[in-house]
């Protein structure tokens, strides 16, 4: 069964009025199980739209969404994938292991039982040691790695990310892709992953899906077979071949 | 223990400013083109304010209670009318924020009547509210409304700015986890929105403190301080001093007031930002 299915789908904003906006038009889509996708399109191509389409934030003009099997909606509704956001938008008022427990509260899960899984998302992301802090006290990395603690807390088969590392440091920001590849390895979480950095989409998926503007459609899909995803891997003719395909396919020369 | 010596310094240099103000000034008041520009300095304009202290040890009337009793009784009787006007206040502008947040039809229809309200002057409002005494409520209630009615305004608008705060990833993120509007209140808005409702509470704990105090005045329900003023003022010209007390005694209300809603603050404000206060 694939995690996501995207039919057809077409988004338009404020239909009927005079700022009417094609957002997307004819999108399909398919992301297998444990498969990592990275949509990379230039701005206003529709690639956050689209990711909000999947986890049910907006509907859908016309065309269907399904994931894990079931319509959108309803997979939002049954917490069956995990979001984080440029801004890790945490709760100031609440402890980092809190946080990670909110999503796990709101599913009436117990407080022992919270509190335990909160605590191996914590390790997960190498934070055990702060779970008392607030997010105040922390780095916008370590924030941002407490966020996607959180997105995995309930154990989501699929993992809806956008621009998670867009607002990081170059260091951070390829530390933390090494770390999320290895979470989505032990976990075999899906993913869908919102970029415009060439080389983080190239990095990390097993597929780059590249948009276009005006309106919003698919132009390509490129899949990507590194030999390591490690500082090896990025070194690689492999990751450079790919990085050229992707952004000629973002200038529009057509794939050969 | 800096905070306490702050606080005396600023009460030396009040009374600095009174003495001095005093020694130096006209008794009879600067006039400038026959505009009066500074007060008089007399004894009977300005006590020296040892003289008011003193007043407050006697008694107020030939054999009766020493006065420092009779306004400290006047004065809990009007933080019992402040208290209820703040509490029936706060909750008001609460709900009003809620139902403002929810329906944005709601906010549109009655914001304008919300700003609208405090511009009525209480004056005018006072008379109606004081008929209801005695028949709807006790006559005390009566001042707690009018004290209730300043009150939930610091409330609607703070707490409707708070309850908007939240950005729109964070009301995102609720929905994915499928949490509907009421725990996203609970769990993520009215969190949010502390740091604009105090604030909005220090502003309304002064409203009803005011609005005790002139409502029991423009009602003219007897016991509370506010009445005090107005009787001792009648005596000013021969027992200048005890007015002072009786004002001493309203500034003490308020500082009790405001006090008691900091102490509220404290445990829950631990680890917030703070905002910028919001009156509009």
């Amino acid at each position: 069964m694939s995690a996501v299915v995207i039919d057809n789908v077409v988004k338009i904003f404020n239909q009927g009025r005079g700022d009417e906006v094609l957002a997307l038009s004819d999108v399909d889509l398919t992301v297998g199980d444990g498969e990592f996708v990275s949509l990379i399109g230039p701005s206003g191509c529709g690639k956050s739209t689209l990711l909000r389409l999947i986890a049910d934030l907006i509907p859908a003009t016309t065309g269907t969404v399904t994931v894990a099997g079931k319509p959108a909606g309803q997979a939002r509704r049954e917490q069956a994938y995990g979001l984080a956001f440029q801004q890790a938008g945490l709760f100031e008022w609440r402890t980092v292991r809190k946080n990670v427990e909110l999503p796990l509260e709101l599913r009436g899960i117990g407080r022992a039982e919270r509190r335990t899984r909160a605590e191996q998302m914590l390790a997960l992301v190498g934070l055990a040691d702060f779970a008392g802090h607030y997010p105040g006290q922390l780095s916008g990395g370590m924030q941002q790695r407490v966020a996607i603690a959180r997105a995995l807390a309930v154990q989501p088969p699929l993992l809806l990310m956008d621009e998670p590392f867009g607002a990081l440091d170059e260091m951070t920001r390829e530390h933390l892709q090494s770390e999320l590849l290895s979470i989505c390895a032990t976990t075999g979480t899906s993913t869908v992953f919102v970029t415009h950095s060439i080389s983080e989409a190239v990095f990390l998926s097993d597929r780059v899906v590249v948009m276009s503007a005006r309106p919003g459609r698919i132009t390509a899909s490129i899949a990507v077979d590194l030999p390591s995803r490690d500082d090896a891997g990025r070194q690689s003719p492999a990751f450079f071949e790919k990085i050229t395909e992707v952004s000629q396919a973002l200038r529009g020369v057509p794939v050969p | 223990m800096r905070r306490a010596l702050a606080i005396l310094a600023g009460i030396v240099t009040l009374a600095l400013l009174w003495e001095g103000y005093k020694a130096v000034g006209d008794p009879e008041g600067t006039v400038l083109f026959g505009v009066r520009v500074l007060p008089r300095a007399d004894d009977l304009s300005m006590p020296h304010l040892w003289t008011v202290l003193q007043r407050l040890g006697r008694p107020e009337l030939a054999g009766g209670d020493p006065v420092w009793q009779v306004v400290l009784r006047a004065c809990l009787f009007t933080l019992g009318i402040t208290a209820a006007g703040f509490l029936a206040g706060t909750l008001v502008g609460l709900l009003l924020a809620m139902a403002m947040q929810r329906f944005r039809i709601v906010e549109r229809g009655l914001l304008p009547y919300v700003i609208l309200s405090q511009t009525v002057p209480l004056v005018a409002l006072a008379p109606l509210v004081a008929g209801w005494g005695g028949t709807l409520m006790p006559a005390w209630a009566t001042v707690a409304v009018i004290a209730a009615y300043l009150a939930f305004f610091p409330v609607a608008v703070g707490m409707l700015r708070g309850l908007q705060s939240p950005s729109a990833s964070g009301a995102e993120l609720m929905r994915s986890y499928a949490a509907g509007w009421w725990r996203t209140l609970v769990k993520l808005r009215f969190p949010a929105a502390l740091p604009y409702l105090f604030p909005a509470l220090r502003l309304a704990g002064a409203a009803a403190v005011v609005g005790a105090v002139v409502g029991e005045i423009s009602t003219g329900t007897r016991g509370g301080i506010g009445r005090l003023i107005i009787e001792y003022s009648r005596e000013a010209t021969s027992d200048p001093a005890k007015v002072y007390t009786a004002m001493l005694g309203a500034a003490l209300l308020g500082l009790v007031v405001a006090g008691a809603v900091s102490l509220l603050e404290v445990p829950l404000m631990r680890h917030r930002r703070h905002v910028e206060v919001v009156t509009l």
